[in-house]
């Protein structure tokens, strides 16, 4: 299935500086391991080392959470959209320090 | 059924002027506000955590809007740097408290309202008893500890939540808490350790943003306090000012929230440093133990006509406000083109602040680079101590 995932603002620059990419997958957990083998550097900023989902991002098929989902194992249809969604703190920084 | 009940609010002790019937004049005509909603705004109690770029438009709103009891937490000065956005404040503000420039705005707008000034920094230790006095409490603050200790604060006493969040263009807005609501910790349970970037450079806000999510949350408050509309509760709304695109998802209650959930394991506030993990991030260039140079000492060195490369670790975006000459390789960058470094000459590696540096150096001297030295403080202390005409940002 092709879909397109939304890479948020502070994501961004581990993705080759695109907001949206266009890859091929059936699953959620297909489309991010497709995403992060095109760009590694995204790897660990989605992963916690134990490979799972670090808990301060949540990724959405359309308009729903896949914690309510299946997960890594929801399916996906051709056309939807995946959102990555991560915390965001405020005006200063992604942890709130300006260095 | 227009009855005697929906007129009882104008028959209680609190009434407007004739002046306030003539400054809330177009909210009065609008049926959705009426007396009966700008008497609710009138006897309302909204606490803003921060009076910054969230708090700006959020003051000014509710003021402007009639809110009779308006409480500011802040304990910053207002800074240069905060005029881009913080549009409570004017240049003549510079070094004052927040609070009180931003009080005096506000009574300005708006000499009819209450205006509480809670100079502090919200702790676990007072927010519970600050919150108590207020129907809402709406979230202007800049980072995650008073994030989830507002969050926390909320759930503990059971009080609606305004969120709004900023980074660069990209705003969050929801309403947590309310009537049985999801929280911030349904949404995110953790908060993201510290240093794991994007990092600094990716920093900044359009100055507009704030304005734009600010009014958002001003709206949404607007909205709780008058009972009407479609509150923003378990909808997570994002805005994209650079496609200008607005985006729904759902939020959902978390039932194993450890707050809100049913079985909730935080029962009274706890200490939002150590849960974000930020205890002493401040310093932590000393932690690594990268060796170092002052600034002076880089001077005396460079007027002496040492050989030193200098390795600007910064965006390019960043160069072009100030630089020192040196050859830029972006943070980000250094671990794909390292080959274009030498290895025999002595590197002197600087960002803005020293910290990126302190990074670069220690990811230096790990691929065997021996002669690699921190630049103490960046470009700002190189400003401050060797050279004032080099601009700080």
């Amino acid at each position: 299935m092709s879909v397109k995932v939304i890479i948020p603002t502070p994501l961004r620059a581990y993705a080759g500086k695109q907001d949206t990419v266009e890859l091929q997958a059936s699953t959620v957990g297909e489309a991010l391991t497709t995403l992060t083998a095109r760009f590694q550097d995204l790897k660990r900023h989605l992963f916690a080392d134990d490979g799972r989902l670090r808990s301060f991002v949540n990724v959405y098929v359309n308009d729903e959470d896949i914690r309510y989902l299946q997960k890594d194992a929801t399916p996906l249809k051709q056309g939807d959209t995946v959102s990555i969604v991560p915390s965001i703190a405020g005006g200063r920084g992604f942890n709130g320090n300006q260095n | 059924m227009a009855t005697k009940t929906d007129l009882s609010p104008a028959r209680t002790t609190v009434a407007l002027s004739n002046e306030e019937v003539l400054r809330y004049s177009r909210h009065l005509i609008m049926p959705e506000v009426g007396m009966e909603g700008q008497l609710k705004l009138k006897q309302a109690k909204v606490l803003c955590i921060g009076a910054g770029g969230l708090g700006a438009p959020l003051g000014l709103y509710l003021a402007a809007a009639g809110v009779g009891r308006l409480g500011l937490v802040d304990f910053d000065k207002v800074d240069l740097t905060n005029l881009q956005r913080q549009i409570l404040f004017s240049n003549d503000d510079v070094g004052q408290p927040k609070i009180e420039a931003a009080a005096d705005r506000l009574h300005g707008l708006n000499p009819d309202i209450q205006i509480d000034r809670h100079e502090t920094r919200l702790t676990s230790e007072n927010a519970l008893d600050i919150f108590r006095d207020y129907d809402i409490v709406v979230d202007g603050t800049d980072n995650f500890p008073t994030r989830y200790l507002v969050n926390d604060a909320c759930v503990l006493l059971g009080k609606p939540n305004v969120y709004g969040s900023i980074f660069r263009f990209e705003g969050q807005v929801s309403v947590f808490g309310y009537e049985g609501g999801p929280c911030y910790r349904c949404l995110y349970p953790e908060p993201p350790p510290p240093g794991l970037v994007p990092s600094c450079a990716e920093g900044g806000v359009l100055g507009v943003l704030p304005g734009i999510v600010g009014a958002l949350q001003a709206a949404e408050t607007i909205k709780l306090i008058l009972g009407k509309g479609e509150p923003l509760v378990g909808r997570l709304l994002l805005f994209d000012a650079l496609a200008m695109r607005f985006r729904e998802l759902k939020l959902r209650k978390n039932p194993d929230c450890p707050v809100c959930g049913n079985h909730p394991t935080v029962k009274h506030l706890i200490d939002y440093e150590q849960f974000c993990g930020i205890r002493g991030e401040e310093a932590p260039a000393p932690q690594l133990g990268v060796p170092e140079i002052t600034p002076r000492d880089l001077k005396s060195r460079l007027d002496r006509g040492d050989d030193l490369f200098i390795l600007d670790v910064r965006e390019p975006h960043e160069y072009q406000i100030c630089n020192l000459n040196g050859y830029l390789i972006p943070l980000g960058d250094l671990p794909s083109r390292v080959s274009e470094l030498d290895s025999s000459r002595e590197i002197v590696a600087h960002c803005r602040s020293g910290k990126r540096s302190a990074e670069a150096t220690a990811f230096l001297q790990k691929a065997g680079f021996r002669k690699v030295l921190n630049l103490k403080g960046g470009i700002l202390a190189w400003s401050d101590e060797v050279d004032p005409a080099v601009p700080k940002y």
